[in-house]
């Protein structure tokens, strides 16, 4: 568009953009609001210029009004991600290439031979279900005591887990090529200690906390002396439990620490101290403790007790 | 040991469809964040911008202390952050002693920084301090006119990159169908000197004029400012050359001669070429010509009168 300054303005519809390349700012502004007026006017006239080709438009009459079919843009700006990359075709998908194999779009309903009705392919109420067949022939192959009926799931469980190995298999590839689809992901989860099934207890906040606890029990001061590092939480209760009782008793008070000698003696030299073993429980134990030796229990597979659970009357004396 | 994880939801799975690579991209979204100090100017404009974008643009209030665009390390947290809002341009606002006022306009590819360029803040009115008439405020979210003027936008690098900065930033959708009552809005941006440029936003009042082009007159409403180049980064040529990769390149092929009617349905065209009659060579009938055929012919006819006459001859 020229106008008498020999002026061509850069328009880009698409956009709704317009440059004016020529327009020459005196390198003196003379005042602020002057400077602000030449260019809301030079503005309006690349306004004008847009709106000039924008109206032409053959325009379509809709409820909000007339609507315009914008050309698409012309200046170029960089894309916000990357062009979809084509997916790599899959083993399933290479293999019916080679052979020529053909899509052939099933029907929804299907005739079921044995019933003389239309049934539905999948779901509710469907051809050739694997929970229907009351009756499965023997064939001469088979093994005497083996339920086929236990068989076929089985198989279809078996069929089922390959179906899921092959599609992590055609996704990682997918993934490898960059062209994982966008409601997938793939994430690894937890590895597994070998031997074991039992996954490994994800230790809480707390817990880890008292670990180092733990620990310092097994040392002779009971953990007061250890170096603590820094942010590590004050100890519960450390070092050596005590209960230290008056050597010398108080007036009208009973001497506490000769009733708790007292006691131990009195428990190891009593006439009835038979009265204080329970045979029967005894005779219990004894008995479980044989029959476990024989079983030979393997204890791999056994999950891992938990260390940092306490027994509650591990440490009360008998 | 890996696991495929799907979305256990609808919404999910249109979000992460939504967010996902296309050949036709969605509009793109602006996050403003702004580091560990500001200013009151600095504030507003943020705010203002994202008041703007309304719709396209996430606005974060914490601030922000290890975000650094222009160091190697202080990238992360921003792409981070555009990686979870899904936003391809950002806006960050700082304010030191040696910088004040600074905002940094940056675009993302793939969710990495792509490029960046350091504007100063200068001369900043608020759009509270315009008086206009409420009646011609822009609606939020309209597609907005876009208007550069000044040599400097050709010749000097960094206003060029300005330039295609504000436009990705003020541009929003790409659209097809655009409705004309619906064009409120202008922003005008001069470039007053090789490292100056005024920037301002008007409302857009159209006026009767003897033809179907109304007459436009431009009404400031909105914050205006002076932003003073200060540093700025190219994206490097491979990536840059990646990111203007469009389908576009290669084009489909287009399918001629059909077209759809509303009333008629799909049509195509067929041209028939031009017969031209003396020319066409005419069936080959030798067949009926062959010699042999044409002597059993005439056998067969003497023998039917033959005949004829014989039994004419008994009848007598």
């Amino acid at each position: 568009m020229d106008t008498e300054m020999d002026q061509i303005y850069q328009i880009d519809v698409g956009n709704l953009l317009a440059f004016n390349p020529n327009h020459r700012f005196s390198s003196a502004p003379s005042s602020r609001e002057e400077l602000v007026k030449e260019c809301v006017t030079e503005g309006t006239k690349l306004v004008q210029a847009i709106a000039d080709t924008l109206f032409n438009f053959p325009s379509t009459e809709s409820v909000d009004g007339p609507l315009v079919q914008l050309p698409p843009p012309t200046t170029k700006l960089p894309r916000e991600k990357h062009l979809p990359r084509p997916k790599p075709p899959t083993k399933w998908e290479e293999f019916a290439l080679k052979k020529g194999i053909q899509k052939r779009k099933k029907d929804k309903i299907v005739y079921d031979e044995t019933t003389d009705k239309f049934k539905r392919r999948h779901g509710y109420d469907r051809v050739n279900d694997d929970n229907d067949i009351p009756i499965i022939e023997a064939k001469a192959s088979d093994e005497p005591g083996e339920d086929p009926f236990a068989k076929r799931l089985d198989d279809k469980k078996k069929r089922v887990d390959k179906q899921q190995k092959n599609r992590l298999q055609n996704l990682k590839s997918a993934a490898k090529a960059g062209a994982l689809p966008s409601h997938v992901q793939l994430a690894a989860s937890a590895l597994p200690i070998t031997g074991t099934k039992a996954q490994p207890k994800k230790l809480g906040k707390e817990e880890l906390g008292d670990v180092a606890g733990l620990a310092a029990t097994s040392t002779a001061s009971g953990g007061k002396f250890d170096k603590k590092l820094p942010g590590e939480k004050p100890p519960k209760k450390q070092g050596k439990h005590h209960k230290y009782l008056p050597v010398v008793p108080r007036y009208g008070w009973v001497d506490e620490e000769k009733e708790q000698t007292n006691k131990v003696l009195g428990k190891l030299l009593s006439k009835h101290s038979h009265e204080i073993l329970n045979v029967g429980k005894a005779i219990n134990m004894y008995n479980d403790k044989k029959e476990k030796k024989k079983s030979g229990r393997s204890d791999k597979l056994k999950p891992k007790k938990d260390i940092t659970k306490k027994k509650p009357y591990a440490n009360k004396a008998k | 040991m890996m696991e495929i994880r799907t979305p256990k939801t609808h919404k999910a799975k249109r979000v992460l469809e939504k967010r996902a690579p296309k050949l036709v991209e969605n509009g793109k979204k602006t996050l403003i964040l702004h580091g560990t100090k500001t200013s009151a100017t600095l504030s507003s404009v943020l705010m203002e911008l994202y008041r703007l974008k309304k719709g396209g643009a996430i606005k974060y209030s914490r601030r922000n202390e290890n975000i650094r665009p222009f160091e190697s390390g202080g990238e992360t947290s921003l792409e981070f952050f555009s990686q979870k809002t899904d936003c391809s341009i950002f806006a960050y606002g700082s304010h030191t002693k040696k910088r004040p006022d600074n905002l940094v306009l940056g675009r993302m590819y793939d969710h990495h920084v792509y490029d960046l360029i350091e504007v100063g803040i200068d001369n900043f009115k608020s759009l509270l301090s315009f008086s206009y008439d409420k009646k011609i405020a822009p609606h939020e979210g309209s597609k907005p006119f876009i208007c550069f003027t000044g040599e400097g936008f050709e010749n000097v690098p960094e206003l060029k990159q300005l330039k295609e900065v504000l436009t990705d930033l003020f541009r929003g959708e790409v659209v097809d169908n655009l409705n004309l009552t619906g064009l409120d809005r202008a922003y005008i941006c001069s470039a007053i000197s090789p490292t100056k440029v005024f920037l301002t936003h008007c409302a857009i009042k159209l006026k009767k004029s003897g033809t179907i082009v109304p007459r436009i007159e431009l009404v400031e409403v909105g914050p205006s400012m002076d932003l003073v180049i200060r540093r700025n980064r190219l994206p490097n040529e491979g990536l840059r050359k990646e990111a203007m990769k469009s389908s576009k390149d290669k084009p489909k092929k287009k399918v001629k001669n059909v077209d759809q009617d509303d009333v008629l349905g799909k049509r195509g065209r067929i041209f028939i070429p031009e017969q031209e009659v003396g020319k066409t060579p005419l069936p080959d009938k030798s067949k009926g010509v062959k010699r042999e055929r044409r002597e059993g012919k005439l056998k067969k006819k003497n023998k039917e009168e033959g005949s004829a006459s014989k039994k004419h001859k008994e009848s007598e």
